[in-house]
């Protein structure tokens, strides 16, 4: 068959619309390397032998998409890649699948994650971790790294994952992708399995800006059904795309390049800012001073949150149900031995931030924090359009390197919170490689609701570069 | 400091049964991610308002229509265990 690797999305749909090759060859064509690689890369928890098909037309009708699995899809399995959650069928649709389906794409399968999204390596899955196809002895990143190694190994012309504090972006960066966090509000959250309410945003992962915009196009827009959905036009982001990036002025956040940054990974980011500058764009230094206290002040509020939306996994109305005399052992012995380690921290962390006593010095004080956080972004952003960083300190760590050290791992999130802190959009796309060959990736941060900046200048950053065209040759193909 | 009272009284808070065994591991765990987060300490809030989400200003109201959500069967099917259209857990009243 047709080699489909080396083609975007985007043109794929164009072939299917123009009778060049039919969906059900593509579908069979990705569904023959999930077969082929992913016994060993384990980027999916369910692909189907039959996909969950859509009906309506859009530019990406036909072509099949992974989507994470905490996104309900109706009388399909979404378990969160949790022992607790591990046979539950979703009873409805989320909103963005209701979406993917009346634009024609098929649903191909579910991917793994860190359970319940609580990591930045998909070493969390009750399944275990996933492999980073450029290396299968280093980690995915996470939350999402199921999905993002399935695009990056070309399993899958694109998926969806949800990020909480980089869990989109930080895989995307790990394994050589575009992965986009939109505004918070600007995608619905109905049916995706809660983590951190207020933090909590869908969003895409794909090869490149034109398969991006394409599925922004689709997912992006108010819903009724999540009250945190913005009342907001959505531009048509495909509008975005090779535009003009002449006299923007880009910032370049003092903090974020400071201790702990690899040295590699800091040349591309510098080499990056110097393709914009080529472009035409202005290159401003900026500070955002409370960026040392963001990691603290997110892991208190996201697992403040979390440790509230867990309650209901509580054995009786999902799941799995441990053996309990009473109601109260019920409940203990169904979360004590449903619930994986991370998990335990996390709820442990936000009950603890909440309780009695600790609240004023923990839970309120994070939120104060938060204020001054995002009050940092609205003081850059009266100077510049937007911010570029690096969207990782280093490149894919080693699997199991720091799973006994659940610290250094929340670190690695050090440039991906602070947006969601603040719900800004910010978007992780492939700079470069390491000497060992390993993707690099650099962020841009945009205003509220200004996605449409971030696709422009990242379609221009991809018009002049090359870096998102390698494909990982998996080391044992 | 975090120690092995705290963790026990979270525990119980959070409804999650530990494993016996596992007691030092989480309190070491736990102590070190405290020990972090109480950097937070250092920073003067005074003044500042809390922020809880994001962008939203306003309530969001809708109207209260009745719509059918034909899915109670496949919601306790769900369940590991039910008795007819109830789900069921131990016996709670003596």
């Amino acid at each position: 068959m047709k080699d489909l690797i080396n083609t975007n999305a985007s043109q794929l749909a164009e072939e299917i619309r123009t009778n060049k090759i039919k969906k059900e060859e593509v579908f069979s064509f990705f569904k023959s390397r999930i077969k082929k690689f992913d016994p060993v890369l384990k980027s999916f928890v369910e692909s189907y032998d039959q996909p969950v098909k859509g009906e309506g037309e859009s530019s990406l009708s036909g072509l099949p998409i992974a989507i994470k699995d905490n996104i309900c899809i109706k009388e399909k399995k979404v378990t969160c890649s949790s022992k607790i959650l591990v046979n539950h069928i979703a009873v409805y649709n989320a909103e963005v699948i209701k979406r993917l389906k009346n634009a024609g794409l098929n649903i191909i399968g579910t991917t793994n994650m860190d359970e319940f999204a609580f990591g930045s390596s998909t070493e969390n899955s009750c399944y275990g971790p996933t492999k980073n196809p450029w290396d299968i002895t280093r980690v995915v990143g996470g939350s999402s790294g199921g999905s993002a190694a399935a695009v990056a190994a070309r399993l899958v012309p694109f998926a969806l994952g949800s990020d909480t504090g980089g869990s989109i972006r930080q895989p995307a960066c790990l394994c050589g992708v575009v992965g986009f966090k939109p505004t918070y509000g600007r995608v619905s959250r109905f049916g995706l399995v809660a983590f951190g309410s207020s933090l909590d945003q869908i969003g895409p992962i794909t090869t490149d800006f034109v398969d991006c915009a394409n599925l922004l196009n689709i997912i992006c827009g108010h819903d009724d059904k999540d009250s945190t959905s913005a009342f907001i036009d959505v531009p048509d982001f495909t509008k975005a795309l090779n535009g003009n990036v002449k006299g923007l002025r880009i910032g370049i956040p003092k903090e974020y390049f400071s201790q702990g940054l690899n040295q590699e990974v800091k040349n591309a980011v510098e080499e990056a800012k110097k393709i914009f500058e080529e472009k035409g764009a202005e290159i401003i230094e900026i500070s955002l001073p409370h960026t040392e206290y963001a990691v603290a002040t997110y892991y208190i509020i996201a697992s403040s949150e979390a440790s509230s939306n867990l309650q209901r996994f509580d054995g009786v109305r999902y799941g799995v149900r441990a053996k309990g005399e009473s109601l109260e052992d019920l409940y203990t012995n169904s979360r004590g031995q449903g619930f994986g380690d991370e998990a335990k921290r996390r709820i442990f962390l936000g009950t603890y931030s909440l309780s009695s006593g600790y609240y004023d010095a923990y839970y309120l004080k994070a939120l104060k924090a938060r204020t001054l956080i995002r009050k940092d972004f609205d003081q850059a952003f009266k100077k510049v359009d937007v911010i570029l960083t690096p969207t990782s300190p280093t490149t894919a760590f080693k699997i199991g390197e720091k799973a006994s050290d659940p610290l250094s791992m929340y670190l690695s999130d050090i440039y991906t919170i602070s947006t969601n802190l603040a719900g800004l959009p910010a978007v992780s796309f492939p700079c470069g490689f390491s000497s060992e060959k390993l993707p690099i990736g650099v962020q841009l941060i945009g205003k509220e609701f200004d996605e449409f900046t971030l696709v422009k200048l990242g379609s221009a950053f991809q018009s002049c570069t090359d870096f998102h065209k390698e494909i990982p040759k998996i080391n044992y193909e | 400091m975090i120690d092995k009272k705290d963790v026990k009284y979270v525990a119980n808070l959070a409804k999650i049964k530990i494993a016996s065994g596992q007691e030092a591991f989480l309190e070491e765990q736990f102590s070190k991610i405290i020990g972090y987060i109480d950097k937070l300490k250092e920073l003067n809030v005074e003044g500042v308002e809390p922020s809880r989400g994001a962008h939203i200003t306003r309530d969001v109201f809708r109207e209260d229509k009745v719509v059918p959500s034909d899915c109670r069967e496949e919601i306790l099917k769900n369940s590991p265990s039910r008795e007819g259209d109830y789900f069921k857990i131990p016996k709670v009243v003596e």
